[in-house]
């Protein structure tokens, strides 16, 4: 059997996100071990232009399958959608992103099919032909190295870590998967628009974070407004949530989100172990703290110790010259 | 109505994760209930508060685990199921799932809630496989959650990628709980009394009918094979020099050094 790598594309109002092209990269290095080719799914509704993008990136073919049931995310029908296509198309490995997307599909497809989930690598290798993954448990306080005993397997991979693959290939062939979807019992019914944050800290690039140095509410605000600047996702700490300063779907660390942008400022925040966790494999990281023995200076590839009142300010109109010569 | 709570005993998310051998070190932890299944717990207790009924805990683990079990009936829950087998250890998701989905099956319930995730191994699989494995529906990462009034159905808030969602789904159904849909209790002493007195029950796998071969490190399909410390980052630089100096060099340095700006 041919070690065949399909990758599992996911796309956001009818274009592919970041996640999926760095799926292709991490499939083009894995192929190298495994000897297969590599193949991609798309799912939804109304897709072909996802299906179009995918077919650039230099993989082998694409399979779409397109249905207007899937114009929301309803569990049962991607599961169906997903398990059909693997049936068919028989890959040795299955990858997904570790999106609240990719981890839900890949468990309930897992599930399905009685196959095994890596979930949210961050590395890996093969070793004689075995895939031998990295992945970051209790938060990123510490990294388990985890094979499957067998072939196939599914693997969540985290996004930001791999260089996203380009489009520019020839288009590969796409196929049109005809699929019956069952009726859902439980389904999305309705996007509910989030007012305020609309960078999705997951997948952020830049991610400017505030703590406990904010003070209040208020606090937050020339926070935000760097972020603006930088086109950042607005991350907080817990304590910083936990004073009801920030919206809870900010937090970062191991009971909020896990982040790896490749620029993480972390402003007016101490550095519990807790949030540690989950901002530690962020590319480079800043830090301001006021206290000079604070821990986040010890992640911290640049420190400023003093106030972020201070700093911010200055922070913010020197980004905007720098971005306005660019 | 009847809920049941998938629970995990973690080490306390303020643990420092000691490494030997390529294995945690297990001893000196302090343990607590997974932070995402508290939120369930607590949601549980406040449906059962509303609509009356009663909670029950269905928690894997060791001998161990009974003492993370009490803090969950100290909580409020009713009763508990404890899985608790040798065969049980060293699986993964697919075999949790599968044990828990056997134990449910000799439950009578009309929804199960579970934490989305356990914060030790981050695997965020089991709520949703034993949901497949049950053929149950599932809405994951919920933020609210309310019932209708037949009680036959629910509108969940999830928040998913930074979007939220509003989801129906059908009863029973699994539904796993995040940060924000609730804020979970602190024990009453009276609680915590009250927890010897309340039932926990043993269920070894031939009291679920399955195969331990078929269970735990042997009929997992992944083997962790070592667990090491992360990557220490290189030592950083400290920039000095008044608030406006350093910020000026700092983006300076973000810009020519480092090429992230």
């Amino acid at each position: 059997m041919a070690n065949n790598i399909l990758i599992v594309a996911e796309g956001r109002d009818g274009t592919l996100r970041k996640v999926s092209y760095e799926l292709v990269t991490v499939a083009n290095e894995m192929a190298k071990g495994l000897g297969g080719a590599v193949e991609a799914v798309t799912l939804g509704s109304d897709i072909g232009k996802c299906a179009e993008s995918l077919a650039k990136t230099g993989v082998s073919k694409v399979y779409q399958v397109d249905d207007a049931a899937m114009a929301t995310f309803a569990p049962e029908i991607f599961t169906a959608a997903l398990s059909e296509v693997i049936k068919k198309a028989q890959p040795a490995v299955i990858l997904l992103g570790a999106t609240g997307f990719g981890k839900e599909l890949g468990a309930s497809v897992g599930a399905r099919l009685d196959l095994g989930l890596i979930t949210d690598c961050t590395s890996f290798a093969v070793d004689g032909g075995t895939l031998v993954m990295k992945r970051p448990v209790y938060a990123g306080k510490a990294v388990a190295t985890v094979k499957p005993k067998s072939l196939p397997v599914m693997v969540s991979i985290r996004p930001n870590i791999f260089a996203p693959a380009a489009e520019g290939s020839a288009g590969a062939p796409i196929e049109k998967v005809n699929f019956t979807a069952p009726t859902p019992r439980a389904k999305v019914v309705e996007k509910v628009k989030k007012e305020a944050v609309s960078v999705d800290l997951a997948e952020a690039k830049f991610v400017v974070s505030g703590g406990r140095g904010a003070r209040s509410a208020e606090g937050f605000e020339p926070i935000k407004q760097l972020a603006k600047t930088l086109g950042a996702a607005v991350g907080a700490s817990r304590a910083a949530v936990d004073a009801g300063w920030i919206d809870y779907s900010t937090q970062v660390g191991q009971t909020g989100k896990t982040v790896a942008p490749q620029l993480y400022i972390a402003l007016g925040i101490s550095g519990a172990i807790q949030h540690l966790a989950g901002m530690s494999s962020s590319k480079v990281i800043v830090a301001v703290n006021k206290d000079p023995d604070a821990p986040i200076f010890k992640v911290a590839d640049y420190g400023i110790v003093g106030d972020l009142f201070d700093v911010v300010p200055v922070l913010n109109e020197e980004f905007k010259k720098v971005l306005s010569e660019k | 109505m009847n809920v049941v709570v998938l629970i995990k005993r973690v080490p306390d998310t303020e643990t420092r994760i000691q490494i030997k051998d390529g294995q945690v070190v297990t001893e000196g932890i302090s343990w607590i209930i997974s932070p995402y299944d508290e939120y369930g717990v607590e949601e549980a207790l406040r449906l059962i508060e509303k609509y009356t009924g009663k909670v029950t805990l269905l928690c894997l683990g060791p001998d161990d685990a009974k003492e993370t079990i009490r803090k969950g009936l100290a909580l409020g829950a009713d009763e508990a199921v404890h899985l608790n087998d040798p065969a049980f250890a060293g699986g993964d998701a697919s075999t949790t799932a599968k044990v828990h989905a056997a134990a449910l099956k000799k439950k009578q319930f009309d929804l199960v809630l579970a934490g989305k995730q356990a914060v030790d191994e981050d695997n965020a699989q089991v709520g949703v496989r034993v949901a497949e494995l049950l053929d149950l529906p599932h809405v994951n990462s919920v933020i609210k959650l309310d019932l209708s009034d037949d009680k036959k159905s629910a509108k969940c808030l999830r928040e998913v990628d930074g979007d939220r969602d509003l989801a129906e789904t059908a009863l029973p159904a699994i539904i796993t709980t995040q940060q924000g849909l609730n804020e979970p209790r602190y024990p009453s002493l009276k609680g915590i009394m009250g927890a010897k007195k309340k039932p926990i029950v043993d269920w070894k796998a031939a009291d679920l009918g399955l195969d331990p071969a078929t269970l735990g490190a042997k009929g997992a399909k992944l083997e962790v094979i070592n667990i090491e410390p992360p990557a220490a980052r290189p030592p950083g630089k400290i920039i000095p020099g008044d608030a406006a100096t350093a910020a000026k060099e700092l983006v300076h340095l973000l810009h020519e050094e480092a090429k992230v700006i």
